[in-house]
């Protein structure tokens, strides 16, 4: 158990500071940790209560009904955007990945309180782990989805994919940059934890996810392309260029001719070169997770004494 | 020789701010309050240990032993000077390590080691051993919140051993042990000790501080007062006294220790 010859070792050993901290880098080089700390925030997140896992799903399922009913029945979406169901889904599945990364990352150094105070690790674990749980939570819900896309005549496409993984990256990216900001903001004023409430509201109406983007079109006209340049806005029609826009052939009163073709859909209701829009959205995500660590770390210093 | 840490003016601030709401800092203002006070927990702190010694860190309560335990340990970084390791750490930071209470001891015990760089083959390995040292087998599945607080050290001590480091840290580890568990422990440390290891003790007991270490550092409010030999440390502390009194139980634990060794 005991190393033989320490000493020798060692001496090719450099002297270093203890906590060598290259962030981030550091809590994809440490994966067995990551993948313990994941473990147990899945069975932590809901624990003590009764349905447990379930209200990962009840949460989501509850806001879709809502959606569903007061937009699409009393204002009356349901006539004028088709399979209006899927095109609320899609957007919810993309929302409720951001809202969770971004809401539970940033009590997670706060609530792990007890390991930051006492062991060396990289903190930015914790927020990562977070968003790593959530998007565990967001499989099953791609899956209800994709059955009912497929109960509603969609056919996968290539480029449907691929704006399906930008979308979810961009979240990732964004999810993540986000709580790593507001986790270690959360450790100095716990204020921080109320606004994330309050900016979670603007991202559920900031998103083309309860109306169509084609109304945002119909009204702003070319100033619709400010509304592109919202990250969440854009994964949420990435996402639904992926799932909902197969799904809407079929008659349609408000279409000319009378029948609404998928590629009508993608023209109409979608901006145009969304992949090239997605793969902009991922450098900016990507800038600015480069900027959430920089300053996770200028403030990380002070996180064991302000707990 | 390899040295193995090595402190230049190592000085660590805290802030200590009197309020925390809005309401309360404003007024403190108005009334012209002072509303927060930064003080140095550990003060212009130098010095280099070689591989293999081991170091009894002692000094009164708040005296900054644990601040300066962590910045080793690297969980705090000196605000002021630097803090240069060589080789792997592993240790406790005051009793009770860094666990979760709602997780049960194995779930705490696994993640704990994780957190000490052990890997996955290192740790299937060892497992065993571990929970048998710490004596835990009966507990293992019970969340950590019922733990007293001499189990929990003892889980933490037993994890924190077992690591392969070259740099063993303990901060008042044996505090809440019992007899029988202090007794193994010392004797766990000595063999480390003796593997040449660097070790970092923090005592109160005069007595265990002269059978483990051949040095003492002592913190006086952050500053360094003393450092040097062994008994000389105890001496310019004031515990070689009145040991006999308020440590003799200490102190025969520690006897058995010896006898056992």
């Amino acid at each position: 158990m005991i190393d033989n010859g320490p000493v020798e070792r060692l001496e090719s050993v450099p002297l270093a500071p203890p906590s060598s901290n290259n962030g981030l880098l550091a809590v994809f080089q440490r994966r067995y940790l990551l993948r313990l700390l994941v473990r147990r925030e899945i069975s932590a997140r809901y624990q003590g209560s009764f349905l447990g896992l379930m209200w990962s799903y009840i949460n989501p399922l509850s806001h879709f009904l809502v959606y569903w009913a007061v937009i699409g029945g009393i204002l009356g979406l349901h006539k004028t955007v088709p399979n209006f169901p899927v095109h609320i889904f899609a957007g919810l599945i993309v929302v409720h990945f951001f809202t969770e990364t971004f809401g539970a990352g940033t009590r997670s150094i706060v609530r792990n309180r007890s390991i930051v105070q006492k062991m060396p690790l990289p903190r930015e674990m914790f927020p990562v782990a977070t968003m790593l749980v959530s998007l565990y939570h967001v499989v099953p819900q791609v899956v209800i989805m994709v059955v009912a896309c497929l109960l509603s005549g969609w056919t996968p496409d290539l480029y449907g994919m691929v704006c399906a993984l930008l979308g979810i990256g961009v979240i990732m990216l964004i999810g993540t940059a986000s709580a790593l900001i507001f986790s270690v903001a959360n450790v100095f004023f716990r204020d921080f934890g109320n606004i994330v409430n309050v900016l979670q509201m603007f991202v559920r109406f900031g998103v083309p996810m309860i109306y169509p983007y084609s109304i945002i079109d119909e009204r702003f006209g070319r100033f619709a392309q400010f509304y592109t340049w919202n990250p969440l806005a854009d994964a949420v029609l990435l996402f639904q260029r992926a799932f909902w826009v197969g799904t809407t052939a079929g008659p349609d009163d408000h279409v000319p001719g009378g029948y609404r073709t998928v590629a009508y859909t993608a023209a109409h209701d979608m901006p145009p070169n969304l992949i090239l829009i997605g793969l902009a959205m991922v450098a900016v995500g990507a800038l600015f997770l480069l900027l959430a660590q920089l300053i996770f770390t200028k403030f990380e210093n002070k996180i064991p004494e302000r707990l | 020789m390899t040295r193995s840490i090595q402190l230049d003016n190592v000085s660590k601030m805290f802030t200590l701010r009197y309020h925390r709401t809005f309401k309360e800092i404003t007024v403190a203002m108005a009334r012209g309050h002072q509303i927060s006070h930064t003080f140095k927990a550990v003060d212009d702190v130098s010095f280099t240990v070689e591989q293999g010694e081991a170091i009894g860190l002692m000094g009164l309560n708040g005296s900054g032993k644990s601040t300066l335990l962590k910045m080793i340990s690297g969980v705090m970084k000196p605000d002021e000077g630097t803090v240069l390791t060589r080789g792997r750490i592993a240790g406790l930071i005051a009793t009770g390590a860094g666990f979760h209470p709602q997780l049960t001891g194995r779930d705490n015990l696994v993640l704990n080691a994780a957190i000490l760089g052990m890997s996955e083959q290192e740790l299937s390995r060892k497992f065993d051993e571990i929970v048998e040292f710490s004596g835990l087998e009966k507990k293992l599945e019970t969340q950590v919140g019922y733990y007293s607080s001499g189990q929990s050290a003892r889980l933490g001590f037993s994890v924190a051993i077992h690591v392969d480091s070259d740099i063993f840290l303990a901060d008042e580890a044996l505090a809440v042990g019992d007899k029988p568990f202090k007794r193994k422990c010392m004797q766990k440390m000595k063999e480390v000790r003796d593997s040449g290891r660097t070790i970092f003790y923090v005592s109160h007991a005069a007595a265990s501080v002269k059978k483990m270490c051949s040095r003492v550092i002592v913190l006086e409010e952050g500053r360094l007062g003393f450092d040097g030999d062994v008994e000389e440390g105890i001496k310019y502390l004031h515990y070689d006294g009145d040991e006999l009194d308020e440590e003799g139980d200490e102190l025969d634990a520690d006897e058995d220790t010896g006898d056992d060794v």
